[in-house]
């Protein structure tokens, strides 16, 4: 890394790992955050001028999807971190559901290979909890844990046998790495692609009840419980999930859990014109669902944001609503909406919405980042949570385009996105 | 009375003015029928293509009829014959047909929101022949027409719907068309075919056959539908036959001039008993006749026909 000395004035600095929110300016010298700069540094410092943003710790996103490998026609590496880049994501968690699924250390490494290549963020790849994603065999924990792997999951399915998952959890913790969960229960959920409720009967589509989540939710508490294991349940939709998880956290039970975007601003209500572009899993849920997890995350039940950037094509997405692949893209629209639901609405303070999509998710994933302090990497990002903006699918640097938001107004958007003292986008161009 | 929409998608979205014109409608393509020349040239030159990617015999052929007695040209595409199978999409299958020139598109379809999703991408209309278990809006326009022969108007008459009302696309159209038209309508059937959710839109649930079926003005009946439950929403078709199909016995609850319905295919023995469905009471073949009126009235106003300029039309 080039010996560069990095001068950010005048913007407001929040940094909520530290309680910090002033204005003033921030520091970096070579890719970590200084006190300050001495006069032959100030002198040479690329300077950057944050008058009327605020200046944050560069934002973490545990739950992406890059496709890569196998998938590349929806996003790559390359696609996605400029995605993230764009979004003031500085540090990415990917999912293992690639083609063929990250189920060993040599996909893994493929994974590093190109991350050190194309990445324009910090990725960090998870492992699977068993070979091929199929919840039949436990997958090399060991080795993926020692090819670099930041966390295991089968995300997209959910290990429906309880003797494997508590032994993939007891395996796991023997070297402190993370299972994380996709709560759905296989049996409740099949051929069913939305909530199941007033919309699902008047819609005539196959509904996914919240207690197919609840179910697992409860099955994790009682493993975690049963091994001392944490287990991590991600994109909670279901109100009763929210209570599950918050008595068992109130019993001092190693519980995490994440929440999306999505299902913190839409209801299944959404789905009233057949759009695909509300298909996810799990499913858009009730006003009532929306609402508890809104008080799950204030009241800190519910750890962290994270998009599950879900990213298809638009000839996949441009089907009848049962044949469209779940999911949309988030990285690019994560910041604005959060802004939106819980900062705009006067739900919560910017900081600690900040604190949401920064310290909390390094927190459940471990890792020392989403801080301004001294020391810290200088992973940062700059934005106006006042400006309004279109969002113009043509205009997304991920590779698809399904995104919710398309053609809506959001207020908050993303000026610059610096990773290790570097500026990676800046005022709507990505560096390369 | 009048009509301004391309598409029939649904009954939710007709007002209770566009569901009498086209009654209206009916009533007179009703009226050529009986004819000896069965036939009107209210779509001459114009070509209406079945797309049916779901098996169907009674709504196709109906279809196939309704479009021959406006002297319109008809083609019928099946799913297993269409380039469907071969992987094209149903935009571009949709496209496809516009592009050879044809003027209206009746489409069957497994998955709900098909029509509607059509309706967005295609300039020519699109007549929804059932989607998945969403709606079926020319089987409930023929039932309630036939209803309104028998019974007049519908207002504060009791309907009872009995049956897999979950996966029934005739029951949800039913719902909207008869709580429209004032009918007090009951869905019954085992609890897990008739979700208590159903009250939300207006419409009784009942799980006891005797209060459901008590003082009724029409009972209409659907088919157990095997293939689109995912796993056994009841033990056996026997103990459903017990405990909710309809005999004499429990028929005798209705009041005495009450209609019996079914949209077919029927199960004989299954939800209905085989006399039962031949009795006098029955109206199940009656329900198909009115069905070519009914689906001739759709495709002539979706493509722009009056109900004004019929009067002259009807008397060539």
């Amino acid at each position: 890394m080039s010996k560069h000395a990095l001068w950010i004035k005048n913007g407001r600095i929040i940094d909520p790992a530290a309680r910090r929110d002033e204005t003033g300016d921030l520091f970096a010298v070579d890719g970590s955050i200084r006190k300050s700069l001495t006069p032959a540094q100030k002198k040479s410092a690329e300077v950057i001028d944050a008058n009327g943003l605020v200046v944050c710790p560069g934002l973490v996103d545990i739950h992406v999807h890059l496709r890569e490998p196998g998938q590349t026609h929806k996003e790559t590496i390359a696609t996605g971190t400029r995605a993230a880049a764009a979004g003031g994501f500085t540090t990415v968690v990917c999912m293992p559901n690639t083609s063929p699924p990250a189920d060993n250390a040599g996909t893994i490494q493929y994974i590093l290979d190109t991350i050190k290549r194309d990445a324009l963020v910090n990725v960090l790849p998870t492992g699977c909890i068993t070979e091929k994603m199929e919840g039949k065999h436990l997958a090399p924990i060991g080795s993926l844990k020692r090819a670099g792997v930041i966390a295991i999951t089968d995300d997209g399915l959910c290990v429906q046998n309880n003797e494997i998952m508590r032994r993939a959890v007891e395996y796991a913790n023997m070297f402190d790495l993370l299972v994380m969960d996709h709560c759905q229960d296989a049996a409740l959920t099949e051929n069913a692609v939305m909530n199941e409720g007033d919309w699902s009967l008047r819609l005539g589509l196959k509904g996914w009840p919240g207690a197919a989540e609840d179910v697992i939710v409860s099955r994790n508490v009682i493993l975690s419980t049963l091994t001392g294991a944490r287990i991590h349940c991600q994109h909670i939709s279901s109100a009763n999930a929210v209570d599950i998880i918050r008595r068992a956290k109130q019993r001092g039970v190693r519980i995490s859990a994440e929440v999306c975007p999505h299902h913190l601003a839409l209801t299944d209500a959404c789905l009233k014109t057949y759009d695909t572009h509300f298909k996810m899993n799990p499913p858009l849920r009730t006003e009532e669902d929306r609402r508890a997890i809104i008080e799950g995350i204030k009241d800190g039940t519910l750890d962290c944001i994270a998009t599950d950037h879900a990213p298809h094509t638009d000839y996949e997405k441009d089907q009848e609503f049962d044949y469209a692949p779940f999911g949309i893209i988030g990285l690019e629209t994560a910041l604005a909406v959060s802004l939106e639901v819980l900062f705009h609405s006067g739900e919560m303070s910017l900081s600690e919405t900040l604190g949401l999509l920064t310290r909390k998710p390094s927190t459940v994933v471990g890792i020392d980042r989403g801080t301004l302090r001294t020391g810290a990497p200088a992973d940062i990002t700059l934005f106006d949570p006042d400006e309004a903006w279109e969002v113009d699918p043509a205009r997304f640097f991920s590779q698809s385009c399904n995104s919710p938001w398309n053609y809506k107004s959001l207020k908050g958007r993303v000026k610059t996105t610096l990773v290790g003292g570097e500026i990676v986008f800046n005022r709507g161009n990505v560096v390369r | 009375m009048s009509w301004t929409k391309t598409h029939l998608v649904g009954i939710e979205d007709l007002t209770l003015d566009e569901l009498e014109t086209i009654f209206r409608v009916t009533t007179s393509f009703k009226g050529i029928l009986t004819r000896t020349v069965k036939k009107v040239p209210a779509l001459r030159g114009k070509t209406v293509v079945n797309l049916f990617l779901e098996p169907s015999t009674r709504t196709r052929v109906a279809f196939e009829m309704a479009a021959k007695r406006l002297s319109a040209d008809v083609v019928s595409v099946m799913g297993s014959a269409s380039s469907i199978v071969k992987g094209e999409t149903l935009r571009d299958t949709a496209l496809n047909i516009q592009a050879l020139n044809a003027d209206i598109i009746v489409i069957r379809h497994t998955a709900a929101g098909a029509p509607a999703y059509l309706s967005r991408i295609s300039s020519i209309p699109i007549i929804n022949a059932g989607d998945g278990a969403h709606e079926h809006p020319t089987q409930a326009l023929l039932d309630c027409f036939t209803m309104r022969e028998h019974l007049g108007d519908l207002k504060g008459r009791k309907v009872t719907i009995l049956g897999d009302i979950l996966f029934s696309r005739v029951a949800r159209s039913n719902l909207w068309a008869l709580t429209k038209l004032g009918a007090e309508v009951t869905v019954a059937g085992p609890s897990t075919l008739v979700p208590s959710a159903f009250k939300h839109f207006g419409v009784t649930v009942c799980h006891d056959l005797k209060t459901a079926l008590a003082d009724a003005d029409a009972v209409m009946l659907l088919r157990i539908q095997h293939e689109r439950q995912a796993v056994a929403h009841f033990p056996s078709l026997g103990e459903y036959t017990s405990m909710f199909g309809l005999n004499k016995t429990r028929a005798s609850w209705l009041k005495p001039d009450a209609i019996i319905m079914h949209p077919g295919p029927i199960n004989r023995g299954v939800e209905i008993d085989s006399d039962l469905a031949d009795s006098s009471r029955s109206v199940i073949l009656q329900q198909v006749t009115n069905g070519i009126a009914t689906r001739m009235a759709v495709l002539y106003l979706c493509s722009g026909g009056t109900p004004e300029a019929l009067g002259e039309t009807s008397d060539e």
